[in-house]
């Protein structure tokens, strides 16, 4: 599909005039209803915004910094800023004061987009850190009453003044819009970043338009399409769904009404088409497990062996063989009696296909979404080549790789074995840190950091972060991720730290899912109290002992997992400890718990003493004190 | 100022007509007398509270506090005494009618459908103002139509308003306390009530719930220029959030006053807080 214009707000124009009121581009769930808006009312949305900011003084190539969730307002105002020839830098909702700080100043926003009255409290916090920020817009007027700064503005009011504005301007937006040019930048996304301070990804209009066509290639969308968009904002698999792919097809966006009611919401729209990381699909087929396990003994039995039946096909498929035909009549018996069923239930029944990326998934949960017949593939990008570079397509799904390209893009691996890419998608650069550029960039191949290889199908297959391969003493190959992503395939187990660099042996740290072995203690009569008090009961050290046993078995023998300690508290991005999007930045970890991983090698400690300081939600710290038991795992059981 | 029952006004009537900005009482509670048998719940009590007040009444176990909120809802009716809203006298009303004139309430014991969504046990609070017939009603056509459309409407406003989206279609009684509590505060918003009775709304709460239900309050407050009434034991929450303070003890009035006032009265601090009055304030 040839693109009908070279930037997102003339794509977005091309819309308006082609569907008009007749389709709708963007649903928000508000008061108990799904609010649509159609093309030509989002353009309008947009219009009316882009005028309010140009009275505000807001030019081409000026930020607008956005935080906040998923709605609509918020996509318009990424729009907006992009039809004036600006740039919007999304920021995490979730981000804690200093970090907004840091993402807002660097990229020299002059205007603030918060979603509500916590998000603007966030930025006033910091406000006199900010002296780049002339306004601060918010959306939502709950609680704002009595907020009163010269530069604080409404959604509304900005919109407002935007159609007085326009009533003396006519044709502004549309001539600004014209004015764009594919190799003007879209968006910068800060990305986390596992080391250091965050970097600022800037993305051409060509960049993710070419990529998304790239992607159309492989996965078809049309206007018939509804994609579901729940994903942080300022993740670009987010901009590329909700905003790129959904403007290229005329795909309708719907916002959810609320984080805690996304399921619910998921179900009522019923989406053609859905990326999710490997995070939210392990947490739903967690959510089926329990629920099966509460289930009748008839439900719970046909759920069984249905369930087997499903894999069996699955993996048939995936093999490419047609299977015999007892398996596809019981297949269909399942289809009636069990996977339509539940995927109605986890609103997943008009999906087409799914896709999951940013780290790595368990196969399990990949067989287990494909036998209920959830077309879920993995795919492989970065935000530095605009999100997709490598899917897996229909009928050729692996439980292990990534996938071969999308067309256009290129992957191959340097000497080192890390993997290289190229194609239209690769950015411009980071924002203000040119040698942080210039060491992304190897002859024209955007260096991803990940170490990988292709497989004989040219399937890519990722490894680790090239930089945390390293050696035990006695020399085997140590890759921390590889045995991190084993334990985290455990449902018991939601984050794991593997230590083994010049080491003798490997050795690791495990957060337990709360949830999870919280059902199974209580299905056992353990009462705890907290994360704390679960993660150092005996009979979950036991649990977890036999998941690392299993995972040893899977193991070469230099590397198998010789000691553990469940920590005391879960690793959150408010510490630093993993990124917004749930990456571990290893280095700080391992730093952090220096004296646990001491501990752990000085060989018949029962365990270590650990003071930790601990951040609250409201940004105060506080230091507790506990003590962790630390397990050996023998070499029988495996 | 009318103040025909009682004579000239008392230090504390003086304080309040302060606080209201000289203009007419909401409700005002003239020397109203309630016994059980004999026991004597309330004995001469007055209260005047003025559009927008939060006013807190507060008191040792047994003092009266519920008696006097049931008074002003009508539940029990004074053997002496005056009970004026918008200085019309309402002493009499018959509980059934007390939500049409503006007063709203909740519970010290949560009291909602437990086998009804969070939705239909707030739509509920919108009864007094429905309107439409029983033909009309039973076929769900014409006005009953329109009205529940606009009724869901406002009921959808206080969902949101309460943050309880995600909870419009469980049945209330699977829920936590603390958020049982938010669904009967929403309840008694739905009626759109200019006065708002609630009985020790953070009983049983922790902080954080209390925090919470404190911050609704105080929106209610704000948003709607709601008056409040409200029984909590929590002085560290009552401090916070009332503009006036009523102490009862033994069905007496003992003080009132602004927080700060209250909070320094020897009187109070001897009644309510124990004789040891060395640095302590309650909790």
């Amino acid at each position: 599909m040839a693109a009908v214009g070279d930037t997102l707000p003339k794509l977005l124009m091309a819309n308006a005039q082609r569907y008009g009121h007749r389709r709708t581009a963007i649903r928000e769930k508000e008061y108990g209803i799904w609010q649509a808006y159609s093309w030509a009312q989002y353009l309008e949305q947009v219009k009316d915004l882009a005028l309010g900011l140009a009275r505000l003084g807001f030019q081409r190539d000026d930020k607008l910094a956005i935080i906040g969730d998923n709605r609509p307002q918020l996509y318009w105002a990424l729009v907006a800023a992009e039809a004036l020839g600006g740039m919007p830098v999304p920021i995490y909702q979730d981000a804690i004061a200093t970090e907004v700080q840091y993402v807002i100043d660097h990229s020299d926003a002059r205007v603030v987009l918060a979603e509500d009255q916590e998000q603007v409290d966030k930025v006033l916090e910091i406000r006199d850190k900010l002296p780049k920020v002339e306004y601060v817009i918010y959306d939502d007027p709950k609680g704002m009453r009595h907020y009163s700064f010269p530069f604080l503005l409404s959604f509304a009011q900005v919109q407002e003044q935007g159609r007085i504005f326009g009533q003396s301007h006519p044709g502004y937006v549309e001539e600004a819009v014209h004015e764009g040019q594919g190799e003007d930048l879209a968006i910068i996304n800060y990305t986390s970043g596992t080391t250091g301070v965050p970097k600022g990804v800037m993305l051409t209009h060509r960049n993710l338009i070419a990529t998304a066509e790239s992607y159309l290639q492989v996965d078809l969308l049309s206007a018939r399409d509804e994609i579901m968009a729940y994903l942080p904002m300022a993740w670009i698999g987010d901009t590329f769904f909700s905003v790129v792919l959904s403007f290229l097809t005329g795909a309708a966006v719907n916002c959810p009404e609320d984080t805690a009611t996304v399921r619910q919401d998921f179900r009522e729209i019923g989406p053609t088409m859905t990326f999710a990381p490997p995070r939210i699909w392990e947490n739903l087929l967690s959510q089926v497990q329990v629920k099966i396990g509460d289930a009748g003994v008839l439900q719970r039995t046909l759920c069984k062996m249905f369930l087997s039946v499903g894999m069996q096909a699955a993996t048939q498929r995936m093999e490419g063989k047609p299977g015999s035909l007892g398996l596809r009549l019981l297949t269909q018996l399942g289809e009636w009696l069990v996977y339509g069923p539940l995927r109605d239930q986890l609103g997943l029944r008009r999906l087409r296909a799914a896709t999951t990326g940013g780290a790595a998934i368990g196969p399990e949960v990949i067989q287990f979404f494909r036998a209920i017949g959830v077309n879920l593939k993995q795919l492989y990008g970065m935000t530095e080549c605009s999100a997709p570079a490598t899917v897996q397509r229909d009928n050729a799904v692996k439980l292990d790789s990534t996938g071969p390209c999308i067309p256009e893009v290129e992957v191959k691996i340097s000497d080192s074995g890390e993997v290289l890419l190229r194609g239209p998608g690769l950015f411009v650069g980071y924002y203000k840190a040119p040698e942080a550029t210039n060491i992304a960039f190897t002859d024209g191949w955007l260096a991803t950091g990940d170490a990988g290889f292709l497989d004989p199908d040219g399937h890519l297959v990722i490894i680790d972060r090239v930089k945390d391969v390293s050696h035990l003493i006695e020399g085997s190959v140590f890759a921390p991720q590889y045995i991190e992503n084993r334990l985290k395939f455990s449902s018991y187990i939601k984050e794991a730290v593997a230590v083994g660099h010049a080491r003798p042996y490997v050795v690791a740290m495990i957060n337990i899912d709360l949830e999870i072995v919280g059902h199974w203690a209580e299905k056992r009569d353990i009462p705890y109290s907290s994360y704390a008090d679960l993660a150092q009961k005996p009979e979950v050290y036991g649990l977890i002992l036999q998941e690392i046993q299993r995972v040893n078995a899977s193991l070469n023998a230099p590397l198998r997992i010789k000691q553990f300690v469940i920590l005391h508290k879960e690793l959150d991005p408010d510490d630093a400890e993993i990124t917004r999007t749930r990456k571990l930045r290893r280095r700080f970890v391992y730093d952090k718990y220096q004296e646990i991983i001491d501990a752990m090698y000085a060989e018949g400690v029962p365990e270590v003493k650990v003071r930790a300081t601990v951040t609250y939600e409201d940004g105060r710290t506080s230091e507790i004190g506990r003590s962790l038991k630390i397990s050996a795992v023998g070499d029988g059981g495996a | 100022m009318v103040f025909c029952c009682n004579g000239p006004p008392s230090k504390s009537e003086r304080t309040h007509i302060m606080l209201g900005n000289g203009r007419h009482p909401q409700l005002q509670v003239q020397d109203i007398h309630i016994g059980f048998g004999g026991l004597r719940a309330l004995q001469g009590v007055s209260v005047d509270v003025h559009e927008g007040e939060i006013v807190a009444i507060i008191g040792p176990n047994g003092a009266g506090k519920t008696t006097l909120l049931n008074a002003i809802s009508g539940v029990h009716h004074p053997s002496q005494g005056r009970i004026l809203l918008d200085g019309q006298d309402r002493t009499f009303i018959p509980p059934s009618r007390v939500a049409t004139l503006g007063i709203a309430r909740t519970f010290q014991n949560v009291a909602l459908f437990r086998g009804m969504s969070v939705l239909d046990n707030i739509m509920v609070g919108r009864h007094c103002h429905m309107r439409a017939g029983v033909l009309s009603a039973g076929f769900f056509w014409g006005l009953a139509q329109r009205e529940e459309i606009r009724h869901r409407a406002t009921v959808e406003r206080i969902i949101d308003f309460l943050e309880i989206n995600h909870l419009r279609k469980a049945s209330a009684g699977t829920l936590p306390y603390g958020l049982q509590k938010r669904v009967e505060l929403g309840r008694a918003l739905a009626a759109e009530p200019k006065l708002l009775l609630l009985d020790e709304p953070m009983a049983g709460m922790n902080l954080e719930e209390k925090e919470d239900m404190a911050r609704f309050i105080l929106d209610v407050n704000d948003e709607w220029g709601t008056t409040i009434m409200l029984i909590e034991h929590d002085m560290g929450v009552v401090m916070d959030i009332s503009h006036s303070i009523v102490v009862l003890d033994h069905g007496e009035k003992i003080a009132e006053g602004t927080p700060d006032d209250v909070r320094t009265d020897p009187v109070v601090v001897r009644a309510y807080l124990g004789e040891d009055t060395e640095g302590k304030r309650g909790g």
